[in-house]
């Protein structure tokens, strides 16, 4: 089988940094533009709910920044496996750049549903909820991840034994997804992938979805960024490294 | 507009969540720009050590 010529180059890393320089303004001014408008629609246009008045408004950003906690440990671990699988150094870097970002998501996620949480279920914070727990693990998967590559030396071998740690860890992602169903939670079910169809008027879908393409948007920009400083840090003193910092070839 | 802010006794809530996820959001921005200029700057210190000429001899003496 004969791959593409664009499928090899994204093994390589001038072509992936210089890739990330022109994507990253379409992502980050379409992102940015799309919160604004995705929060203006969601605190202001959109109507209060029947039940639960106008502390729903937290769902434009609630479910949103759980599934970027999720998709970054996704993508973390994709690339992870694809690190240690085929040895190449650029995916464990798209990796390690996913780490942080999934992290600060998710800790967004379990922020924005405790506040949630206590005008609409009474409290904060329910020990043995399952998907409370689950998406807390899944924060401590991400800091595990990151305090293991601390410990290491030498960042090839601190590539390959996080990946490890990544790929065995994406078992949580389903098991985050489905606990509202697999379980009695105090959580609410699926509002939007549900049989039926989303349990959603269109003038609350709307914002809702627009929130949700505005925070991936957001967070590929941010990983690229990330990336392009990795990169930078693993190529080190790589010729393409010199001319990029303006400095003359000897 | 007070009544826009109050949000119907939810305010806090919401405008907590709001407030905490959009710090989030400026802080990655930063945090992601920083890493980006300290690992350039490395690489032009880098390349600086690289260009200069060398003074000290490439053989060294044995102790």
């Amino acid at each position: 089988m004969k791959l593409p010529r664009w499928f090899h180059q994204l093994g390589s890393p001038p072509y992936v940094y210089r890739l990330a320089d022109r994507l990253c303004p379409w992502l980050g001014w379409l992102g940015v533009s799309l919160l604004v408008v995705g929060a203006y629609w969601g605190l202001v246009i959109a109507p209060p709910d029947y039940q639960q008045g106008e502390s729903y408004r937290i769902i434009y950003i609630h479910p949103q920044t759980a599934y970027i906690g999720m998709m970054s440990y996704v993508v973390m671990a994709i690339a992870a496996g694809i690190g240690y699988v085929w040895r190449l150094k650029l995916a464990h870097a798209v990796a390690v750049s996913a780490a942080p970002i999934g992290a600060w998501f998710t800790f967004c996620a379990l922020f924005t549903g405790a506040v949630w949480g206590r005008p609409t279920w009474g409290t904060y914070w329910q020990w043995g909820d399952p998907r409370i727990m689950f998406e807390a693990l899944l924060l401590f998967l991400f800091l595990g991840y990151l305090a293991l590559r601390g410990a290491f030396d030498e960042r090839d071998k601190a590539d390959r034994v996080t990946a490890i740690l990544a790929v065995v860890g994406v078992v949580n992602i389903p098991i985050v997804h489905y606990s509202v169903e697999w379980w009695n939670s105090i959580h609410q079910g699926p509002t939007i992938l549900r049989a039926g169809g989303p349990a959603m008027t269109n003038d609350m879908l709307a914002p809702f979805l627009i929130m949700v393409a505005a925070f991936t948007l957001t967070f590929y920009w941010l990983l690229l960024r990330r990336l392009q400083g990795e990169i930078v840090e693993r190529e080190g003193d790589a010729r393409w490294i010199r001319e990029l910092v303006g400095a003359g070839t000897p | 507009m007070t009544e826009f802010f109050l949000m119907d006794g939810h305010g806090a809530y919401v405008w907590s969540a709001y407030g905490i996820t959009l710090a989030v959001l400026i802080l990655n921005v930063r945090l992601a720009r920083a890493k980006h200029r300290s690992a350039l700057q490395r690489a032009r210190e880098l390349a600086a050590q690289a260009e200069a000429p060398r003074k000290q001899p490439t053989v060294r003496r044995l102790q």
